[in-house]
């Protein structure tokens, strides 16, 4: 079984239409990587994945059970971790509790199991020592190396990363892929949208062409960035090498 | 000066004994508003239609109306139709309501200020609204809320004074007590005013300090 798998995911706020029909399956341990123009709704489809967005039609099934039609979301919702654009850490958290707040609240783990998992994961994302630290107290790099340890801690099945460097200053960007190209060699599953096109050629297992709501092609970053057989991928990615 | 002094400090003990009435009318009534105004702000910002239309209802009509109307309304009509009310209860219900409605009104603009975002993170990790609003929203909210709210507590002190009205011997009832015995109007009321302002000032105070405790370090 697959485990997760899109079909015909469709999603309009109000005339327009975002999402015309989306269909993938995502193996465990695999790591896909979504590309594509601006407004082509990849923001849209993650959210619509953890149900932060109601999809109008289609079903998302993760290991077989239907999201869409789940009557307990919450329970759904914590194998599916999210890493946001603006971090969106807890202000007035500490970073220990921004990771801890998930496993003790939510999966009702003891102070005791969930610090230490908390930490487990600061360790992981290379913060150990910046725990007590407020979020507003680090750099943007940081903020979103504690993003991804607060989505690790809930030990989800996949999580979803919704440009997770866009917002960040050129020099703080590697820090993050770094921690993420670990993640993916740990056999962690991950649905990324990026702008980063060297970091997707290097960790995706595939790449995910998407374009006004439809998937236009999807294939190994080789056949992807190097052979796109179509029109449409090839004057994207001869645009982006302009623009980059 | 010093006639003055002579004066406050023979009117004091009784100037004290209603400050006792004004403090235990604010204090109530500002706690029950609080609950007051976190449900109807929780309602007009998440609840359904339903929650949302009777609670804007519910604060127009209290913000559209003196206080002094509800008041008389609570005291005076309500036993009309069956309903008495001591002179104390009667001042907490209508200062609880009406201040519930205003912090509402405080309370709903600061959990909107809270960027969307912590609303997003904390649900997609499986917290339910509730526990979203209760661990992630209201302590960013009760934050941002603390300025306005000492202001709306020092304003329920100082509308206290108009449970005199009804016959709640508080500060400023016990201060006319007081100047119709001794005819000192001038100096009676000056310290009158004078208690209401030491009391203001150390509420301020101490809530500036608050504030200062909760701050959260790098905002």
């Amino acid at each position: 079984m697959k485990l997760l798998e899109i079909r015909n995911l469709k999603k309009n706020y109000g005339e327009k239409e975002i999402l015309k029909g989306i269909s993938f399956e995502m193996d465990k341990r695999e790591t896909i990587v979504v590309i594509g123009p601006s407004g082509t709704g990849k923001s849209t489809m993650l959210s619509c994945i953890n149900m932060l967005t109601k999809p109008d039609d289609g079903e998302i099934l993760l290991n077989g059970q239907d999201i869409v039609k789940a009557k307990n979301v919450e329970k759904m919702r914590q194998k599916i971790g999210m890493v946001f654009q603006e971090f969106n850490l807890f202000n007035h958290l500490t970073v220990l509790d921004n990771v801890r707040i998930g496993p003790l609240k939510v999966k009702k783990l003891s102070k005791s199991d969930a610090t230490r998992m908390a930490l487990e994961n600061l360790r992981k994302v290379g913060l150990e020592s910046r725990a007590d630290a407020y979020p507003a107290e680090l750099s943007g790099g940081q903020k979103q190396r504690v993003g991804i340890a607060r989505a690790l801690a809930m030990e989800p099945d996949l999580i979803l990363f919704d440009e997770p460097t866009s917002a960040l200053d050129p020099e703080l960007v590697g820090e993050v892929l770094e921690v993420m190209r670990k993640l993916a060699k740990d056999g962690m599953t991950m649905l990324i949208v990026t702008h980063e096109m060297s970091f997707a050629r290097d960790i995706a297992d595939r790449i995910i062409f998407m374009e006004n709501g439809y998937i236009v092609e999807e294939g190994t970053p080789q056949k992807i960035l190097s052979h796109p057989e179509k029109e449409r991928t090839r004057q994207f990615l001869s645009k982006f090498r302009r623009e980059s | 000066m010093s006639h003055f002094i002579f004066i406050f400090i023979q009117a004091l003990p009784f100037l004290l004994k209603g400050l006792e009435f004004t403090l235990e009318l604010a204090v109530i009534s500002i706690i029950i508003g609080f609950g007051i105004g976190m449900l109807i702000a929780i309602e007009r910002v998440y609840g359904g239609k339903l929650a949302y239309g009777l609670s804007t209802a519910y604060i127009e009509i209290i913000r559209g109306t003196p206080l002094l109307v509800q008041l008389f309304i609570l005291y005076f009509s309500l036993p009309q139709i069956g309903i008495h009310f001591s002179p104390l209860v009667a001042s907490v219900i209508s200062f609880s309501l009406n201040s519930g409605a205003y912090q509402a009104e405080y309370i709903r603009g600061a959990m909107q200020s809270v960027e969307k975002g912590q609303m997003k993170a904390a649900v997609s990790m499986g917290m339910t609204k509730w526990q979203a609003i209760r661990l992630v929203i209201m302590p960013q909210a009760l934050r941002k809320v603390l300025p306005s709210w000492t202001n709306e507590f020092v304003y329920l002190v100082k509308y206290t004074s108009l449970a005199y009205l009804v016959g709640v011997p508080e500060l400023m009832a016990q201060g006319e007590l007081v100047a119709s015995r001794n005819f000192e109007f001038m100096d009676v009321f000056l310290g009158v005013a004078l208690v209401y302002l030491v009391v203001i000032l150390i509420i301020t105070w101490a809530f500036s300090f608050v504030e200062k405790k909760v701050r959260i370090p790098g905002v």
